[in-house]
């Protein structure tokens, strides 16, 4: 087997506030690996350390923030032990990020060419007309059209969904391995979201480019990704291909995510995930997700879940899974709901 | 843009329209106008003449539009003390206090800004807590007691620059020092915040994702739109300077309309206390709608809105 | 046998309060707070603390006099005379009565000022909010000290004067500001409740507004103390504040100013320095209140 493009094994991120006064957790023995061209989806409720994951990667974090343990890997270096000349060479190369407010992300007073053009220019050393055809073609690979005139605009003379196109030409321009897209539709009108979610499907299969897709939405997981990695409280609860994961998930969270897409043209009832998502300051004992899970049982508040294996490249943290509990997997189903 | 603009020139004429009621409301109300305008040792002929030109024997509203009848033409009047009207000495003394305000505001440009700068990209270390400290004093020490102690060092003690008068850079250098000292604290502060909430932004984290070296991100990217705000306190602190010098101006003999302003009070020479401060409105106004302008030209948001 | 009093209910108490008062004394900055405690213990206590009468020349001293660490200082008079013979430290801690009056008058007259039409402004809207604006924007076009001098030519020197001056001058920024606060703060739940249940707009206002107002408030009264006090010290400087033979440190500068040339130098350090000291002690004050109360400003 080739070898991954990205691996990040066992990943741990801190927050601390107040001089130290508030440890916050955000990133808790994150693994996960993507292979050259593929998309990997990172779904997960707001706080659950998606953004975190995504910055940690790049390290870029906050103020306030720092890497506290784990490896990032990436074509074969140690992302982590990088100088920041050297990372710098990394982001906008080789890897790419897409934020999720389109508006935010661009400098008001700098026109679309200049944007797009500054990895371009730093990374690859163009210049001149070779730089203005680079922009062009990025341009026109993301769908917008006239590029030429559109180049010199600024972007508030632009709608939301042309904005964030900016922004995915922009991520492509220094020619990067691997693009991260964090929400990247989050902001944008619903009937747009298909639109750009087309255009990076075909980007992505035109340039063999590796996309890690964070969202909080299995619908476009399930249209954009190859493989899908779920998030809960700072871990990675359950990953594995997207069919597999949507047709037998096996941690009790994935499957409440995936009960609670409405189902359109049903009149059942939605089925809401009871419970809150829990403080990262304050997570309970043992297993992050038992206070909300139908299923748990005493280990589950006593012993955090080990990663365990599904299936050939299915795992899953859920003592649900684990052989030697299966008498007890009798007891728990013959619980009252 | 149009509209911005039409309405922007309304407000201000109301606010000149609001301030000459006030200054005209100002001098009826503590006292005989006649007594001001005719000054110490007038005589009752005099007085008489003037309640007839000021128009002191009619009513409220015909005095203030014969006031601000004479003021639009430039007449202030005339100043007992030179016996020429207001209007000359004032723009006699004007280019002075322009350059003075000029180096002022030069000097705190050239501290303010990069020590702004400074501060918020090196923020939370001992840089930070040192301009802080420098923001501080300049905010908390009275301009004209820095330009007092200077003189008593670099002239009384080291006797390397003149105390006193104009006309060499020599005697430019402290009082405008003691000018733009506060100024300087002022725009370093609203430098640092500007920078602060740039460096914060969703796109100079996207700059930075894209590998740009820190420097351009700074110049570039931070600096250009941190700027604007600065540029416009500039141009408002520099007007502001030019009228505020009073002290300053006395304190150095230096021949502006600051000093003309203190003259004008110890003599009682009411004329020209009007006209200088009826001058220093109309001038603020008109700055300030200046930069409203100009931020409307400089940020393309404006522009086409 | 004494019995015990039952203490409220502690909803009952948290009810009772709608401002929030976090541990107020935590963190609170020891140095300018102890100057700022001097200072008003000087006004106070003038009387008992001065060595000499400020008006009057100290028997048996020369005049100008240098301090006592300098040749020809005397322990008698340990910051030396004035050109009138006239004790400094004594002018000093006199005149710290002054500088505290008019700070402290003056703040808060244009503070209430400010904070009368700003709420007015806010709350009531319409052609009262442009009007008063609009008379904010014209007042604000006049450079402060300018506006303070030429206010102060035409009243004359005095205390009450400058009282008077400082007030009509400054209410200003108070003014925008709670206008400011007044327009989120209408919009919120418990003002709705208020209106919807009838209560009269005076009423409302001063249940309701003015407690939730106060910490702005208090945050601009603790920065402008800094600006009454060097607005005192200007106008007295040029002549137009404090009449002499009061002792007031702006005036100590202006006297100074005739031997400054001929060194002097004290007679113009010294009520410079209490000023400078005086003014920092303020500002570092308002600037911690301000974080103190709204941590999100701590970028200025």
């Amino acid at each position: 087997m080739a070898e991954p493009l990205l691996r990040v094994s066992d990943l741990q991120t801190v927050y601390t506030a107040f001089g130290g006064q508030r440890v916050v957790r955000a990133v808790d023995g994150v693994s996960l690996t993507i292979a050259r061209g593929e998309s990997l989806g990172l779904v997960g409720e707001s706080g659950s350390g998606k953004t975190t994951t995504c910055l940690s990667i790049v390290r870029l974090l906050p103020r306030g923030a720092h890497i506290d343990g784990g490896n990032v890997e990436f074509g074969g270096q140690d992302l982590l032990r990088l100088s920041t000349a050297d990372m710098n060479r990394v982001r906008g190369r080789r890897i790419a990020m897409i934020l999720q407010d389109p508006m935010a992300s661009l400098n008001p007073l700098l026109t679309i060419y200049d944007q797009v053009a500054e990895p371009a220019y730093f990374h690859r050393a163009m210049r001149g007309g070779a730089l203005k055809s680079h922009v062009t073609s990025l341009l026109r690979a993301v769908r917008i059209p006239s590029p030429e005139v559109r180049m010199g605009e600024y972007p508030h003379q632009m709608s939301g969904g042309m904005r964030q196109r900016v922004v995915g030409a922009i991520a492509l321009s220094g020619g990067p391995e691997l693009i991260i897209a964090d929400e990247p539709t989050t902001n944008l009108d619903v009937t747009i979201q298909a639109q750009y979610l087309n255009m990076l499907k075909d980007v992505q299969r035109r340039t063999g480019v590796a996309l890690l897709f964070v969202t909080h939405n299995l619908g476009i997981v399930a249209k954009m990704c190859d493989r899908v990695a779920v998030m809960y409280a700072g871990r990675i609860v359950e990953q594995g291909p997207v069919r597999e994961l949507f047709a037998s998930p096996r941690h009790p969270y994935t499957q409440a995510l995936l009960q609670s897409i409405p189902k359109i043209g049903s009149k059942e009832p939605l089925d809401a995930i009871p419970g809150q998502p829990p403080d990262l300051a304050n997570l309970p004992t043992g297993c992050s997700f038992h206070p909300r899970c139908p299923h748990a049982w005493d280990r589950c508040r006593v012993e955090e879940p080990a990663d365990l294996v599904v299936a050939a490249d299915h795992r899953a943290r859920c003592w649900l899974l684990d052989g030697r509990s299966s008498q007890l997997q009798i007891h728990v189903s013959q619980r009252a709901p | 843009m149009r509209g911005y603009v039409v309405r922007r020139l309304g407000y201000s004429l109301i606010s000149l329209f609001l301030l000459s009621v006030t200054i005209f409301v100002a001098v009826r109300a503590t006292g005989d106008p006649a007594l001001l305008l005719v000054g110490p040792g007038g005589r009752p002929e005099d007085m008489a003449r003037a309640r007839v030109d000021w128009g002191i024997d009619r009513s409220w509203p015909e005095q203030y539009l014969s006031f601000v009848r004479n003021v639009a033409r430039g007449d202030f009047g005339t100043s007992f003390q030179y016996r020429i009207p207001v209007r000359d000495i004032y723009f006699q003394r004007l280019p002075n206090s322009l350059q003075l305000a000029a180096a002022g505001l030069l000097i705190s440009l050239l501290i303010g800004i990069p020590l702004g700068i400074l501060t918020a990209v090196k923020v939370d270390t001992v840089w930070d807590t040192a301009c802080k400290i420098v923001a501080m004093l300049g905010l908390s020490i009275p301009g004209f007691f820095v330009g007092l102690v200077m003189i008593i060092v670099f002239a009384v003690g080291l006797r390397w620059l003149p105390a006193a008068g104009s006309g060499t850079p020599q005697h430019v250098i402290m009082p405008a020092v003691a000018l733009g000292w506060y100024f300087a604290a002022s725009m370093l502060r609203l430098t640092r915040s500007g920078m602060l909430d740039v460096l914060g932004s969703e796109y100079v984290k996207l700059a930075r994702l894209k590998g740009t070296p820190e420097r351009v991100v700074i110049v570039k990217h931070a600096f250009k739109n941190a700027l604007i705000p600065v540029l416009t306190l500039a141009g408002v602190n520099f007007v502001i300077m030019l009228n505020v010098a009073v002290i300053i101006e006395t304190i150095f003999a230096w021949p502006g309309i600051g000093r003309l302003l203190f003259e004008g009070i110890s003599l009682r020479d009411f004329p020209v206390v009007q006209g200088v401060v009826v001058m220093a409105g109309v001038m603020v106004l008109g700055v300030n709608l200046l930069v409203d302008l100009l931020y409307a030209v400089i940020d393309p948001r404006i522009r086409y809105a | 046998m004494a019995v015990e009093a039952q203490p409220l209910p502690a909803s009952l108490a948290a009810a009772e309060t709608r401002i929030e008062t976090p541990g107020l004394l935590r963190d609170i900055p020891l140095v300018p707070t102890a100057i700022l405690l001097w200072l008003v213990l000087m006004a106070l206590l003038a009387g008992v603390l001065a060595p000499y009468d400020p008006t009057l020349p100290v028997a048996g001293a020369r005049i100008t006099q240098p301090p006592v660490w300098m040749e020809g200082g005397s322990t008698s008079t340990l910051l030396g005379t004035d050109f009138q013979g006239r004790d400094v430290l004594s002018r000093l801690i006199y005149g710290a009565r002054v500088s505290l009056m008019v700070a402290a008058t003056g703040t808060v007259v244009a503070g209430g000022i400010g904070m009368l039409l700003g709420i007015l402004a806010g709350y009531l809207g319409g052609w009262v909010d442009q009007t008063i604006m609009r008379l904010t924007d014209a007042w604000l076009a006049l450079p402060s000290l300018m506006f303070a001098i030429f206010l102060a030519a035409l009243l004359g020197p005095g205390v009450g004067n400058i009282i008077i001056v400082f007030g009509l001058i400054y209410w200003t920024r108070y003014a925008r500001v709670i206008r400011g606060e007044v327009l989120s703060l209408r919009e919120r739940d418990f003002v709705r409740l208020a209106q919807v249940a009838g209560v009269s707009k005076t009423r409302i206002i001063l249940r309701h507004i003015v407690p939730n107002v106060m910490n702005t408030w208090m945050v601009l009264a603790s920065l402008t103390v800094g600006v009454a006090i060097i607005t005192e010290a200007s106008l007295s400087f040029l002549g137009l504040g404090v009449p002499p033979p009061t002792p007031a440190w702006g005036l100590m500068l202006a006297e100074a100013r005739a031997t400054l040339m001929v060194g002097q130098w004290w007679l113009t350090v010294v009520p410079g320095a209490c000023i400078s000291v005086v003014v920092l002690a303020a500002n570092l004050f308002g600037d911690w209140l301000r974080v103190r109360l709204d941590p999100q400003q701590r970028n200025l």
